[in-house]
């Protein structure tokens, strides 16, 4: 099957129902998403598919139809975008295993939103940061927001 | 490049080599020192002064900062004292977290493990405290825990900065024909009067071979310019971009994959296991036995990990019986049997509360805490090379020493042999200290020919195979006179972490184990003064794993001591502060008034508030932090809203305010998340919680405005990572009291009112 991941192309031959997550991981080499609960129920494993936050150990890369964006795609070169820049300015993450995750799914809402309200934070982020990094998480939303991007 | 090739992660994903060389000389270090583990791993034209600073003639300094990196900013803050000393800024150097090695050995995590409170410095508590530092020593523990990093760190790092500044000017002073003592440093360099310069690369290799003949004079902190100011973290932007590498991340050339699946019943073995069904699922290689200290299982070899995951399923396994009760019930019978019982022993009290309680009218209340699960947000693993004889085990841990010579033990081979990389760790919490996962790895890489292995467990398995925080349940009297406490007598019955956590890293050593304060940690040693009170510990033992979890013992007793103060305080009709204030009479509570003080006037304490709103307060001294929080809630809607939380912290110094704040925010969400929902219960002999749709914690839209400001008032320093954890149950228990009149005497509270979470 074929992938197309941060705008390369990728021939890999796996299983039918086996998920995005480990072909990226395992197969690939990608490491930005994460494993954190294999059931959809944390977001760590969350790439952008067309721009659509994806829960990845959710979701069989056979279905998969679309152009991916990982952590490891979304500076433009050496640039990093906003939402990174924002969060390095936070200082945003603890141990930072969630955040890939997390900086996607803002990535997304930011998209939609530009400038969203606390509820619309609190409605769309809901992956889960177990150091606790969330009142940073929605200063570097906000911060964001107000940035040239 | 990395300093440390052999160690760094550059170094084992291959992407270059160092050639071992240089020199380790000019090591000066107050107490009798370790060997310097670094010269051995230098490349070429790199220098080490101490184990901690490395310098190069290309002029890069690297620190080592040989502690784990799980999210508390550890890593800067001993970076920023070393430069502090050394006379560098903080953008000019880099950070490695080093080998493992005896040179870096913790003491100040062991003394506090002495059985006194933090503020009692009597000539007993102090040998008692200086005794448990050597043993530190003596058993080399490269450990990260009990909030200590900071504190252990706050001579040594300044002191290897000093040393290597001060052979730095020597070797200046040398090459310039001039004294010393007119020299200056600035960002990197020696400065003469004349304003000549030399880089410390430039002077490196001289300075290297200088020894100094008495330590170096340390800073006044008054001159300090990088300590006490918060300072940019070093891994941020490796951490914002995907490129950190943590345990899970190890990519190495023909690795196999692996997860294990251990028997859920702790202590017993399979009964059956349908190999030829797992064997069947594609991509699986292998199924092997896994016999350790901390349990029975299997490890199923794969081409990857789902498949691993997919044949551990498949292996449908049957167990044993387990040696404890069944179920959640029976359990607590048994710990509620202990107390029936003579107590396994006392800590701390005065007075005579059985005496003082004759005739007076006492005030009874029971309490229950669950066991809890750390979940870090990486879930447990490790990967391992294990050839000729020699274990290369990466591993994201919080105690490398300990894993080396656990995995080593069960190999068959030298502690030497074992060479462990400690990778940066997805959430430690006290769980990343444990054998468990180092051994399992071990284990399977025994069996794989040679090939690396990287063994990650699924979820359920990291639920369902923790070391928890002990379930407790607590019997409490007192009694009031004119109001005021005057006898407490306080009973918990829990297991023993330490004895625990020996079984499985020491069994040699578990039945001669002490005493384990922390049983009733958070109790005895707080600031109060009670003319006539007992600490007494009903100790249980189970088969059921238990381990250190954010803030161990206190988080137990700072929820039970702490309620139970806000009853006492209702009884007496008095005000929760003023009567905690009242019996914190000591000088040396000082620290605990002032707290409870700043944290009142910020939460506008005594405030008139509408009907169906409340305020609950709580102090507990841990780790040498003093920690006071209010918790507001609002239960008008029927739910309980935590509409907002302030704290107060004092650990006598701080090194990196932003840090800290940081620090005391995490560890409130964290007590937050258990006090709402979480709980660890048993069925059948086994965990019956399994993945975050049956033990959550709290996402973005549950957290309240937190606010955390912070003193210096006590007079040694305190830890940052876990003191925020535990007066905050206490807090939220209280709030809701106060809202509503229902007291909550068990965890978590969500078993009994509902939270409006978002
Ligand atoms: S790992 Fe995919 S949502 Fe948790
Ligand atoms: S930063 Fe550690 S889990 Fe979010």
């Amino acid at each position: 099957m074929e992938l197309q991941v941060n705008g390369e192309r990728h021939l890999v031959e796996v299983p039918a129902d086996m998920p995005l997550l480990w072909v990226l991981r395992d197969m690939l080499d990608i490491k930005g998403p994460k494993f954190g609960c294999g059931v959809g129920a944390c977001g760590a494993c969350t790439v952008l598919i067309n721009g659509v936050p994806t829960r990845t150990c959710v979701t069989a890369a056979a279905d998969v139809d679309g152009e991916i964006t990982t952590i490891e795609g979304l500076p433009d070169g050496e640039r990093l975008h906003k939402v990174q820049e924002a969060w390095i300015k936070h200082e945003v993450p603890q141990c930072g295993y969630c955040q890939s995750g997390q900086i996607l799914a803002a990535v997304a809402l930011l998209e939609e939103v530009p400038q969203p309200t606390d509820a619309d934070i609190d409605a769309v982020m809901t992956n889960l940061c177990r150091c606790g990094t969330y009142p940073r998480l929605r200063a570097a939303i906000h911060e964001a927001a107000g940035m040239e991007g | 490049m990395g300093k440390i090739a052999k160690y760094t992660r550059r170094g084992f994903l291959g992407l270059g080599l160092a050639a071992a060389g240089g020199l380790a000389v000019g090591y000066y270090y107050y107490k009798k020192p370790y060997p310097n583990p670094l010269p051995d791993t230098l490349a070429e034209g790199d220098f080490s002064f101490t184990p901690y600073v490395i310098i190069g003639s290309d002029n890069t300094i690297t620190i080592i900062t040989p502690r784990a990196e799980m999210g508390q900013g550890i890593h800067t803050t001993l970076a920023a004292l070393v430069a502090e000393e050394l006379g560098a800024d903080m953008d000019q150097i880099a950070t490695e977290h080093g080998p493992a090695a005896a040179a870096y050995y913790n003491g100040a995590m062991l003394k506090e493990g002495a059985p006194f409170p933090f503020f009692e410095d009597g000539f007993i508590a102090e040998t008692a405290r200086g005794a448990m530092g050597v043993l530190g020593k003596f058993l080399a523990l490269q450990v990260t825990g009990g909030s200590s990093a900071a504190i252990d760190g706050f001579e040594k790092m300044r002191e290897a900065g000093a040393t290597a500044r001060a052979v730095l000017l020597e070797a200046a002073a040398k090459r310039w024909g001039v004294d010393a003592s007119g020299l200056t440093t600035e960002r990197a360099e020696v400065i003469n009067q004349s304003g000549g310069r030399l880089t410390y690369g430039d002077l490196a290799s001289e300075a290297a071979k200088l020894t100094l003949a008495k330590p170096p004079a340390l800073k006044d902190p008054s001159e300090w310019r990088i300590l006490g100011k918060s300072q940019p973290r070093v891994e941020l932007h490796e951490k914002v971009t995907g490129a950190a590498i943590y345990g899970i991340d190890v990519q190495l050339p023909d690795m196999l994959y692996a997860t294990v699946a251990m028997s859920p019943r702790f202590g017993a073995k399979a009964k059956s296991a349908d190999e030829a069904a797992a064997m069947a699922v594609p991509g699986v290689l292998n199924v092997v036995e896994i016999i350790t200290t901390t349990g029975y299982g299997f490890g199923i070899i794969a081409s990857n990990t789902w498949a691993a995951f997919e044949g551990a399923r498949a292996l449908a396994l049957e167990w044993e019986a387990a040696d404890y009760p069944a179920d959640t019930t029976g359990l607590k019978a048994l710990w509620n049997e202990a107390l029936d019982k003579e107590a396994s022993f006392t800590l701390g009290g005065e007075g005579d509360p059985e005496e003082a309680m004759l005739g007076a009218e006492v005030i009874e209340a029971n309490y229950s805490l669950p066991y809890l699960a750390h979940t870090t947000m990486e879930p447990m693993n490790a990967t391992a090379q294990f050839k000729d004889g020699k274990l290369d085990l990466w591993l994201g841990t919080q105690a490398p020493g300990i894993a080396a010579m656990a995995t080593a033990k069960l190999l068959g081979i030298e502690p030497e042999d074992v060479n462990v990389i400690t990778t940066r760790l997805g959430g430690g919490f006290g769980r990343r200290t444990e054998v468990d996962v180092p051994l399992y790895t071990a284990a399977i890489a025994a069996q794989t020919g040679g090939k690396p292995v990287k063994v990650t467990w699924s979820r359920e398995e990291d639920i369902r195979h923790d070391t928890y925080r002990p379930m407790a349940e607590a019997r409490l009297k007192a009694t009031l006179k004119d109001g005021m406490p005057e006898a407490l007598d306080y009973r918990v019955a829990a297991p023993s972490i330490n004895k625990s956590v020996m079984r499985r890293s020491f069994p040699e050593f578990a039945e001669r184990s002490n005493p384990d304060r922390s049983i009733l940690d958070g109790s005895f040693d707080q600031p109060f003064s009670w003319p006539h009170s007992r600490f007494a510990a009903h100790q249980i033992d189970t088969d059921i794993p238990v381990g250190f979890w954010r803030s161990v013992g206190n988080s137990i007793n700072g929820f039970v001591h702490e309620s139970f103060l806000d009853e006492l305080a209702a009884a007496g009709g008095q005000d929760p502060l003023a009567m905690r204030l009242s019996m914190m009479k000591d000088e040396r509570h000082a620290p605990a008034r002032e707290a409870l003080k700043a944290v009142a006037a910020m939460a506008n304490w005594g405030q008139a508030l509408p009907e169906g709103v409340g305020q609950g307060i709580a102090h507990t001294l841990s780790f040498g932090t003093w920690v006071a929080e209010v918790v507001q809630v609002d239960m008008r809607g029927g739910a309980v809203k935590v509409e907002k939380i302030w704290a107060v912290a004092d650990p006598g110094m701080v090194l990196d305010p932003a840090n800290f704040e940081a620090q005391i925010t995490s560890a409130i969400i964290y007590g937050l998340s258990a006090a709402i929902g979480q709980e660890i219960t048993f069925d059948d002999g086994r965990v019956m919680q399994e993945n975050f749709y049956d033990y959550d914690a709290l996402r973005m839209a549950g957290v309240p405005p937190i606010e955390v400001a912070l003193l210096e008032n006590s007079p040694r320093m305190g830890g940052a990572g876990e003191p925020g954890t535990p007066p905050l149950a206490a807090a939220l228990g209280n709030a809701i009291f106060a809202a509503s009149g229902q007291r909550l005497r068990a965890l978590p509270f969500g078993n009994e009112v509902e939270f409006d979470l978002g």
